[in-house]
């Protein structure tokens, strides 16, 4: 089993409800977030691009936060979900410093926090939040080795990407372009 | 081109706009290992060489300082953690893949080595001291039967510290400034000359002076050489690399760097050591105390410029 999404970078009109519904299903405190939108504007005017991307922690399958760990607070959960133990984790930061998507951030309580694919959802068979509310289903999320999943289907006929993948981490969020 | 990158919907303390997890706390602590890592290693060694006489404030007066800078190392390094109260979690478990890891049970086995060490020593520091414990008088007289067999397995935990505070940094891929593997070699030689800049200032023999300031010139030029290595080494790298060596080569550390660390930190106690040995007199703390300075701001600077630099996508 290895759990991915795909995001349509095409469909998302970067509402960022994906945001929203992440902090509250959550809990995650004011001013922090485990998702984000990114808008990235290429070329030269007159003749330019606009792309939108939904992103957040890549569950990388060589995850650098994971190898850094120095107590294994952060490990990596049946089907590749990366998440961290609130109570073995002593925030010292590696994870943070380790990450080049930059997706964790230290916890007002003390713990490193991240996106966690809504694992208590996962395991459950309902999707993760931000992929329930998307109001342009602009998110897939399923398991990679199932050919019949939702992301291994929204992958299949389209081009698609993945963030600095000369990072080595083998990120797990696959863009549609 | 890339016309605009926007980023709604976040603005972390501490991660956005740039990362800044790490303050003042690492690069004191890296300093002080650094420091401690250098003490440590020419006291075992002038014992195993058998120059315990020559070379007293090496071996004995100087060793004082390595506790007290790994204790206060240690604790900069608790003020830094964020979830305090779970710190024992480090030595619950043994991780060979994280650097912190590593660091942890280095610390934990050199620190108390650093206090046997200085303890077998006190009979002499403090003329009439006594242990009061039966015990403790006889672990001494093991300790001090001991000492050469001592002196290597602190020469290697001192070689082992000194490098892992620049693997500490080196490991992590996600910032190009420090994922470079001239790190390990840069500190661990960056610390050996602070720690024999220490003894130096310690020390009141001008024979015992002129032997360390010797070996330091030696360490500051291997140094200068890996600086200018490391920034070859950038220089010929991925776009990540180029603009992390940018912040030093006219980016917003240019005059921190080549000011503090490389003039100030390396090539003017060198040539004040130079000129020593043609004869001329200098006051014998400013070059350790440069050295020193040099040092301490060298951690701080990489610290502080490595957590800007990240991938670019």
């Amino acid at each position: 089993m290895r759990y991915a999404m795909a995001i349509d970078t095409k469909k998302c009109v970067g509402c960022g409800d994906c945001v929203v519904a992440c902090q509250t299903e959550n809990n995650v405190p004011h001013g922090y977030c485990r998702d984000w939108i990114v808008e990235s504007v290429d070329g030269t005017y007159p003749s330019l691009s606009l792309e939108f991307r939904s992103e957040r922690c890549n569950h990388c399958d060589n995850s650098p936060c994971v190898r850094c760990c120095p107590t294994g607070a952060s490990h990596i959960e049946e089907g590749g979900i990366v998440t961290v133990t609130h109570d073995k984790c002593i925030g010292c930061g590696a994870c943070i410093q380790s990450c080049p998507y930059d997706a964790r951030y230290s916890h007002p309580e003390g713990y490193v926090d991240k996106c966690t694919f809504c694992i208590h959802r996962v395991q459950k068979g309902q999707k993760p939040a931000c992929v329930e509310v998307c109001p342009t289903s602009c998110l897939y999320f399923g398991d990679l080795d199932d050919p019949n999943s939702d992301v291994s289907l929204a992958i299949k006929d389209r081009k698609w990407k993945t963030l600095a993948p000369e990072a080595g981490t083998d990120p797990q969020l696959y863009f549609l372009t | 081109m890339k016309e605009e990158l926007f980023v709604s919907g976040r603005n972390i303390p501490n991660i956005d706009p740039y990362l800044n997890i790490w303050h003042w706390q690492i690069p004191l602590y890296l300093f002080l290992g650094g420091l401690a890592a250098g003490i440590l290693f020419f006291a075992g060694y002038y014992v195993v060489r058998g120059k315990e006489k020559e070379m007293q404030t090496t071996v004995k007066w100087a060793p004082v300082l390595a506790p007290i800078a790994l204790v206060l190392g240690l604790f900069a390094l608790f003020l830094d953690l964020k979830h305090k109260l779970y710190f024992w979690q480090l030595y619950t478990t043994i991780r060979l893949e994280s650097p912190m890891g590593w660091g942890a049970w280095t610390l934990m086995i050199i620190t108390p080595l650093s206090f046997v060490w200085v303890a077998s020593y006190m009979k002499e520091l403090i003329p009439g001291w006594n242990w009061k414990f039966e015990f403790l008088e006889k672990f001494e007289a093991w300790v001090i039967k001991n000492r050469v067999g001592l002196a290597w397995i602190m020469m290697i935990y001192a070689i082992i510290l000194g490098v892992y505070t620049g693997i500490l940094l080196s490991a992590f891929n996600a910032r190009p400034l420090w994922n470079t593997s001239i790190l390990g070699p840069l500190f661990l030689v960056s610390g050996f000359s602070t720690g024999l800049a220490a003894i130096i200032w310690m020390s009141k023999d001008a024979n015992e002076r002129k032997v360390l300031s010797r070996i330091d010139l030696v360490f500051i030029f291997i140094e200068l050489f890996l600086i200018v290595h490391l920034f070859m080494g950038f220089l010929a790298g991925s776009q990540t690399a180029i603009e992390a060596a940018n912040l030093f080569l006219g980016g917003e550390f240019t005059v921190s760097f080549w000011v503090f660390v490389v003039l100030i930190g390396l090539i003017l106690p060198a040539t004040f050591e130079t000129i020593e040995i043609w004869g001329i007199h200098v006051p014998k703390w400013i070059p350790p105390a440069m050295i020193l300075f040099g040092g301490f701001m060298f951690r701080f600077i990489m610290v502080e410029a490595g957590q800007i630099t990240r991938y670019l996508y």
